[in-house]
């Protein structure tokens, strides 16, 4: 096993463990800092079990020491910050209290000594035995596995293709983009809105094009996020109408974790994809994109609006 | 605007509320003259339903006045009385144009929520959760009523409000549960549950020419209803006496041609499987109570059919599928199309053919709600249906409330 594999197995070890015994009984470990059981002392107790319990099942489970250390040394400077709130309690144990401080320091130093090993192999590229740190080539792969998705609309394939080439179109159906700017035949200016409000741009060119059938593009050189992908336009069986499918192949901004944080909050490409291709045949086979109360009044968590055509 | 809403489980509240405004270009506001509290919005407020949020206006029984269209509408004009199908379909799809409107393609906002459940998504409904689409629902003095062409069906002269009312679902509803059953001249047919679906659904059986018709509850003011109203020609009070046997003996052995589940997910019993289902849901192991559909299965005749028209939400264990293989047996079911209902079954009502508003019990201003859901849910007073009124004086003091 690599070493960097070794230290974040350690150190993932110690924090499920940590993390079981306050989860388990927190009063017990309330008496042995010194700190009088109240119920919001087990609160917060629990609170920092599920804390730990996520950095060590992130560290035994991903095995990317670096970013795991980090969120351990985080961890490490908020709970000296409570220790040092619960010592100016008067009901707390001074004794032991300066004992579980000392312990802290010493916590604190062995994950930052860590952090710094792991950090020294992610940049030297010592770690090359085991394979895997998270920045390979092959890690990378697997992250950009392109994704998939495909939509069944009633109407003619040349009508989807000719939609869809009509680049501006695009943001009535697909909620991220704000924009699509044509530069020329082939080239166009995308912008779209990024997670936390901010808002991404890039160059796209088409690189093939089969009128009725078939659409591929390409990012340009100095795109912030680059990808590729098609779309593909066939008829379905049995008068259905047009199979609409789409591949697409990107770099997620913040990497694996970004991608992580996406999918958590629902956000992953293929979701926005089938939700888009969704608003796609709403507003071929009705002319608009269907808006539920939940919607218009932003209530739902599960609903994703694009932008609505003006009605007059 | 007044409004109902849910709250949390078991708890609905009268709230002030904006009131709604053309979203779409195919949308109308109507101003509701009158709302009913279905079975199915008890499956809402009993907390079976997922993706409830406090604030959301229930309710997908309604009719009223069209006070305005957005600028695709063609069918409807201001001042038009109409009553309103519960799915909200948009007509231009596959599956609308085969007639399935409760199916309908386009008008689920969150259909990736139902996918994860379901496999697939089904179309919005009104005041139904944000699993089919998070829209307004119409126990509300006004309500947007999207694809105003296709769900809105004017209510001619002659047709009272109490009349209509039951077009938008439950009339449809029963008729499509008879349908699916394939009730023919001669069939003896029985229905589980003597709620307003189970009784309309008797009743559409009957003009289907059902020699026999069997009701199924345990509230003998209901069974009374089915026998005097409905159509009914027998009643079993599962309470009483063993539901298999009585039917066995009541087909000379044979088992009943049709059996028609109108109870769905809460469904109740007396023996062991009670306690069994009623755990399990409770653990959230299972979504749905089997006791109707199982014993709805086991009753059907070899070769027979069983209509699946009650509310189910999930999963269900324990699930006869040997009775149903070995036995030749079919299952249909599905949330009423009623958008493919709504036209003949107006004209029948129109001729006197069948007249809905028999299950009436109570009528109730709007301000009243809480009290109805109460009543209704927890079958006080011989409540079979709540209609309620916006506008009229208010009886009872609740305006929030648990039922």
């Amino acid at each position: 096993m690599a070493k960097a594999q070794r230290i974040a197995m350690a150190l993932g070890a110690v924090s499920t463990g940590i993390g079981t015994w306050y989860a388990a009984t927190p009063r017990h470990f309330l008496s042995v800092i010194g700190a009088p059981a109240t119920e919001r002392r087990i609160a917060v107790t629990r609170l920092v079990a599920v804390q730990e319990l996520s950095v060590g099942l992130g560290l035994l489970a991903d095995g990317r020491a670096t970013r795991w250390v980090a969120m351990r040394v985080v961890g490490d400077v908020l709970h000296g910050a409570m220790l040092a709130l619960a010592v100016r309690a008067p009901d707390t144990d001074r004794g032991r209290m300066r004992l579980a401080l000392a312990a802290l320091i010493g916590i604190t130093a062995t994950d930052l000594a860590a952090l710094l090993a792991a950090r020294q192999i992610e940049r030297t590229g010592a770690d090359v035995e085991s394979g895997n740190d998270g920045t390979t080539p092959e890690a990378l792969a697997v992250e950009r596995a392109p994704v998939h998705r495909s939509v069944t609309i009633r109407r003619e394939p040349a009508e989807v293709y000719a939609f869809w080439r009509e680049l501006e179109n695009l943001p009535t159906f697909m909620k991220h983009l704000e924009s699509v700017e044509l530069i020329d035949e082939r080239r166009s200016r995308w912008r779209a809105k990024a997670p936390g409000g901010a808002s991404i741009e890039w160059e796209a060119e088409i690189t093939d094009e089969r009128p009725g059938e078939r659409i591929a593009w390409t990012s340009r050189e100095g795109a912030q996020v680059w990808n590729s992908g098609e779309v593909t336009f066939e008829r379905a069986a049995g008068d259905r109408g047009t199979q609409v499918r789409v591949r697409l192949d990107y770099e997620p901004p913040g990497g694996r974790l970004g991608a992580g944080v996406a999918r958590l909050l629902g956000e992953a490409p293929s979701n926005q994809i089938a939700g888009d291709l969704r608003r796609l045949k709403q507003v071929l086979e009705t002319g608009e994109v269907a808006i539920s109360d939940a919607v218009a009044e932003g209530r739902s968590r599960m609903q994703r609006p694009a932008q609505p055509i003006e009605i007059a | 605007m007044k409004a109902t809403t849910y709250v949390s489980r078991n708890k609905v509240r009268l709230a002030e509320v904006p009131e709604p405004q053309v979203l779409n270009s195919g949308d109308a506001v109507v101003r509701v003259t009158s709302a009913a509290i279905c079975g199915s919005d008890l499956h809402l407020v009993d907390g079976y339903v997922p993706g409830m949020l406090n604030g959301d206006i229930i309710g997908h029984e309604f009719m009223g006045e069209v006070v305005e269209i957005g600028n695709g509408v063609r069918k409807l004009r201001a001042g038009d009385r109409v009553v309103v199908a519960f799915p909200i379909s948009c007509g231009r799809c596959w599956s609308c144009n085969q007639g399935l409107f409760s199916v309908c393609e386009n008008t689920n906002p969150s259909a990736w929520v139902a996918e994860k459940v379901w496999g697939f998504a089904t179309a919005g409904i009104f005041g139904y959760s944000h699993m089919t689409g998070g829209y307004a629902g119409g126990q509300a003095e006004y309500v947007r009523v999207p694809f105003a062409d296709v769900g809105a069906l004017k209510v001619p002269d002659g047709v009272s409000d109490e009349q209509a009312l039951f077009l938008g679902d439950i009339l449809p509803t029963g008729w499509m549960g008879a349908e699916m059953a394939d009730v023919r001249p001669g069939d003896v047919v029985a229905v589980w549950g003597a709620g307003p679906v189970g009784l309309l659904t008797m009743a559409s059986a009957r003009l289907m020419g059902a020699e026999r018709i069997i009701a199924i509850d345990r509230f003998d003011y209901r069974l009374r209803m089915a026998r005097e109203k409905a159509g009914a020609t027998d009643t079993i009070d599962y309470e009483q006496v063993s539901v298999h046997e009585t039917l066995r003996e009541l087909t000379g052995g044979r088992g009943v041609d049709k059996s028609i589940d109108a109870v769905g997910m809460e469904a109740h019993s007396d023996d062991l499987q009670w306690p069994y289902d009623r755990v399990k849901q409770a653990m959230r192991l299972q979504t749905d109570r089997g006791m109707a559909l199982r014993e709805a299965i086991l009753a059907c005749r070899n070769g027979g059919v069983i209509s699946v028209i009650g509310a189910y939400g999930g999963f269900m264990d324990k699930f006869p599928i040997g009775a149903v293989m070995n036995r030749s047996l079919t299952i249909r079911a599905g949330q009423c199309h009623v958008q493919r209902y709504m036209q003949p079954l107006m004209e029948k009502v129109e001729r006197g053919e069948i007249d809905p508003s028999f299950i009436i019990t109570h009528r109730l201003s709007l301000e009243d709600v809480v009290h109805g859901y109460d009543i209704f849910k927890n079958k006080l007073d011989d409540c079979v249906k709540v209609v309620l009124k916006p506008g009229e004086p208010a009886t009872t003091e609740r305006r929030i409330g648990l039922i």
